[in-house]
C-alpha cells in the first residue's frame, strides 16, 4: 500500500505530472497556481527535465507547443487570466492534433477579476477556448487524490487521441492540502510516427502545422477531427454518482462546488429531502447520458456552480429540458454555503408541496 | 567551357540572373512562355559561358544548374 | 563536367510560391546550403513563421514545424529544450519577429537559446498585400503609411540587430543583404556560422538579412535590389554587431 503525504493540489498535479513522465514544464508565475510552478522548478532541475519561466503566457504555450510536436509529454499551467492568453497557442495545439496538458487553476473573473476561486472558465475550457472548432477534453478534480490521478489520466488521453487536455481546477483545489497517495510512476508508451524528431534523412519530412488554404482540405480535417471527438464522448466520459437512487432533486456541480454540495445534500436528507449529486469529472465530455436519465426520474436539478451559471446551460442541453433546472451559485470568488443549497431544496420543497 | 541549363517550367521570369551574368549572356526569353505564363531566362552564346554561377547564386527559384 | 552549382537536398521539389524575383527564394537556399554543408539535414527541425514565408515547411527538407505570429522563438525554445542534439531554427519576416513577435525574440536572445534565427527585413508586411512594418523607412509609403511612414506619429523604425546586440545573452548577430552576388556570398557565410554556433553549442545567432519585395514596392526585382543599396542598407547597414566568441579570443 503506498504511503499517503500531506501535499497541496497544485504540488499534487505536479508531482503526478513527473511520474507520468513529463520533463518539460513552461509558465508564467500568477496566483493560485504558484505552487505549481515552485515545485516544478525545484524538481525538474534535479531529474533532468526542463523547467523554464517564459517571458509571458503567450511564450509559455508555444514552448508547449514545440515539445509536443517532438512528442514528449509538456505542460503548461496558469489561472483564468493568464490562460485566456494560452487561448491562441490551445488552439493551435489542437489544430495540429498535439498532446500537452494545461492546467487551469481558476480565479474570479473578468478582466484581472481576483485571486479567489472561481468555476467562471467553464465555457472557455469546455467550448473550445480559442478560435476555431475544436475541444479540450476537460478533467475537473474534486479532491488533492483527484488532483493527482486526474493529471496522469489528462496525459495519457491526450496521448491516446492526440489532442490538448485541461485540467480545470480552482483556487481552493490548488491550496488545499489533504493527505493523497500519489500515483506510481510509469513509462507512458505510444507510437508517435507524426512528430519532429529529424528525418535523420530517412523518411519524408514531418511537418506540425494547422494551416489549410484549401477549404476542401480544411473541411475535411474539421469532419475527422469531429469524428474522433464523437468517440470521446462515447468513451471517456466520467462522473460521480452520490445518493442519487432515491433522489428527488438532482444537484449537478463539479470540483469544489460538489463537495460543498455533499455536505448540503448530508444534511438536507437529515431533514428529510431526498436530494443527490451527479458530479462531472469530465466537464468535456460532459456526462448527458446519465443527467438525461436521471430527468426521468427527478422533479428538478440545481446546478450549483461558482460563476454566474456555465454549466447551468449543459445540464439543460443535457436532459433536453424535461425538467427544470435551479442555479445555486456564487460568484466572484465567493463560495456557496451548504445552507445556501439547502435553502434553495427547501424554496423548491415547499413550491412542490 | 561551362555549361548552365535552365529548369525553365519554375522560372518566373524575374531577370534577376540576366543583371548577375558577367558576359551578359543571359535574356528573358522573347518568343517562349513557360507554363507559368511566365517569359523564362535562357542562354544566348553556351560557348562564352565562363561558369561563375553568379546567375544561379541570384536566381531565386533555383532554376539554373551550372557545370564546368 | 563537374558540377559547380545545383539545388540543395535541403530544399524539397516544391516550387516556391513566391512572387518574380522575391529574395527568399534566396534565403531559402542559403539556409538549406548551410544544413546541407555542415551534414545536419537529419536532424535540423525548422520553425516557419506567419507572413509570406508562411509555406516555408513546404520547402525546407527537414521535418518542421509553422508557428504562430511571432512565436516562432517560443516554438523554437520547446523543439531545442525537448532535443537538445538537434539544430533548431526559426525563418521569420519583420512583422512576425520585430513586431507581435518581439518579446519571444528578445527573451530567446537574452537566454542565449542555443538556436539558429533567420530574420528577413524587407521593411514591410507582404503576405497582407503591403502595410507599414516595424521595419519600414522613415517616408516609405506603405498601404497602411499612403502618405508615408510618418515618424511623429507612428515612431522609428526598429534596428533589430543593433537593439539586440545591446543585450549581453546572445552569441551572434551580423547584419546581411542579398542584393547581389558579393553579398549574397556574405550572407551565405554568416549563416553557415550562424548553424556552426549553434552545433558548437554556443547559443543565440540571428542573421538579419536585408531583402526585398518587387511586389509590395512597386519596383522591378531589379530596381528593388537597387533600392536595397540606395535607400535600406543605408538605415539598416551590414556587418557583424555581436560575436561573443571573437571578442574572448581578442581578450
Amino acid at each position: 500500500m503506498a504511503e499517503k503525504v500531506l501535499m497541496k493540489g497544485n504540488e499534487a498535479i505536479a508531482e503526478a505530472a513527473i511520474r507520468a513522465g513529463c520533463r518539460h514544464y513552461f509558465g508564467y508565475p500568477i496566483t493560485p497556481q504558484t505552487e505549481l510552478a515552485a515545485y516544478m522548478a525545484k524538481r525538474m532541475p534535479k531529474i533532468g527535465g526542463v523547467f523554464l519561466q517564459a517571458e509571458s503566457e503567450v511564450s509559455a504555450i508555444n514552448m508547449v507547443y514545440g515539445v509536443a510536436g517532438t512528442g514528449l509529454r509538456v505542460m503548461t499551467s496558469s489561472s483564468s487570466p493568464g490562460v485566456s492568453l494560452k487561448q491562441e497557442g490551445i488552439s493551435y495545439i489542437a489544430g495540429a492534433d498535439l498532446p500537452a496538458l494545461i492546467v487551469n487553476v481558476q480565479r474570479g473573473g473578468p478582466g484581472l477579476g481576483g485571486i479567489q476561486p472561481s468555476q467562471s472558465d467553464y465555457f472557455q475550457a469546455t467550448k473550445g477556448g480559442g478560435h476555431g472548432d475544436y475541444h479540450l477534453i476537460v478533467l475537473a478534480p474534486a479532491s488533492v487524490q483527484e488532483m493527482a490521478d486526474l493529471t496522469a489520466t489528462a496525459f495519457d488521453l491526450a496521448d491516446k487521441y492526440r489532442m490538448p487536455t485541461m485540467i480545470l481546477a480552482d483556487g481552493t483545489m490548488g491550496q488545499m492540502m489533504e493527505p493523497v497517495v500519489l500515483p506510481e510512476p510509469y513509462e507512458a508508451k505510444s507510437e508517435k510516427p507524426w512528430a519532429v524528431t529529424g528525418t535523420k534523412c530517412e523518411r519524408e519530412h514531418n511537418i506540425i502545422n494547422s494551416l489549410y488554404l484549401v477549404p476542401e482540405e480544411l473541411e475535411k480535417v474539421n469532419f475527422a477531427r469531429f469524428e474522433k471527438y464523437k468517440t470521446i464522448e462515447e468513451n471517456e466520459v466520467m462522473y460521480e454518482e452520490y445518493m442519487m437512487d432515491d433522489a428527488e432533486y438532482c444537484i449537478v456541480a463539479f470540483g469544489i462546488a460538489a463537495r460543498v454540495s455533499k455536505n448540503a445534500i448530508n444534511a438536507a436528507r437529515a431533514k428529510g429531502i431526498k436530494v443527490g449529486l451527479i458530479r462531472p469529472i469530465t466537464l468535456w465530455p460532459f456526462p448527458k447520458d446519465v443527467i438525461n436519465k436521471a430527468a426521468d426520474k427527478v422533479k428538478a436539478f440545481i446546478s450549483v456552480e461558482l460563476s454566474m451559471g456555465q454549466m447551468i446551460e449543459d445540464v439543460k442541453l443535457a436532459q433536453e429540458c424535461k425538467k427544470p433546472v435551479y442555479l445555486c451559485n456564487r460568484a466572484g470568488g465567493m463560495i456557496p454555503e451548504p445552507e445556501e443549497i439547502i435553502a434553495k431544496l427547501e424554496e423548491l420543497e415547499g413550491g412542490n408541496d | 567551357m561551362a555549361k548552365v541549363t535552365f529548369a525553365t517550367d519554375v522560372c518566373k521570369g524575374c531577370g534577376l540572373c540576366v543583371d548577375a551574368c558577367p558576359k551578359q549572356l543571359i535574356v528573358l526569353s522573347n518568343d517562349k512562355i513557360n507554363k507559368k505564363g511566365h517569359s523564362p531566362a535562357e542562354i544566348t552564346d553556351q560557348s562564352k559561358c565562363i561558369g561563375c554561377a553568379f546567375c544561379a547564386t541570384m536566381c531565386p527559384d533555383c532554376v539554373i544548374k551550372v557545370e564546368r | 563536367m563537374a558540377v559547380v552549382f545545383e539545388k540543395t537536398k535541403a530544399l524539397t521539389d516544391a516550387p516556391l510560391h513566391y512572387c518574380p524575383g522575391c529574395t527568399h527564394g534566396i534565403i531559402h537556399r542559403l539556409v538549406a546550403e548551410a544544413i546541407d554543408e555542415l551534414g545536419v539535414l537529419g536532424k535540423t527541425i525548422g520553425v516557419a513563421p506567419v507572413g509570406c514565408s508562411v509555406m516555408a515547411y513546404n520547402y525546407f527538407a527537414c521535418d518542421m514545424v509553422e508557428a504562430a505570429h511571432g512565436r516562432a522563438p517560443a516554438v523554437a525554445t520547446g523543439l531545442k529544450r525537448a532535443l537538445p542534439e538537434n539544430v533548431i531554427f526559426t525563418y521569420q519576416g519583420d512583422g512576425d519577429l520585430a513586431s507581435i513577435g518581439m518579446a519571444e525574440t528578445v527573451h530567446a536572445a537574452t537566454r542565449n537559446e542555443n538556436i539558429t534565427v533567420i530574420f528577413v527585413n524587407n521593411a514591410i508586411y507582404g503576405m497582407t498585400g503591403g502595410q507599414m512594418a516595424p521595419t519600414s523607412l522613415p517616408g516609405q509609403v506603405t498601404q497602411t503609411s499612403p502618405y508615408g511612414r510618418d515618424v511623429k506619429t507612428v515612431g522609428f523604425p526598429i534596428r533589430v540587430s543593433e537593439m539586440l546586440s545591446a543585450l549581453d545573452g546572445p552569441e551572434y548577430i551580423e547584419r546581411v543583404a542579398v542584393n547581389n552576388v558579393k553579398n549574397v556570398k556574405a550572407a551565405k557565410k554568416a549563416i553557415k556560422k550562424a548553424f556552426e554556433n549553434q552545433i558548437n553549442g554556443k547559443g543565440f545567432s540571428l542573421i538579419e538579412v536585408v531583402s526585398s519585395c518587387p511586389t509590395n514596392w512597386g519596383m522591378t526585382p531589379k530596381k528593388a535590389l537597387e533600392w536595397i543599396d540606395t535607400n535600406m542598407i543605408p538605415y539598416y547597414p551590414l556587418g557583424v554587431y555581436k560575436d561573443r566568441s571573437a571578442v574572448k579570443e581578442e581578450k
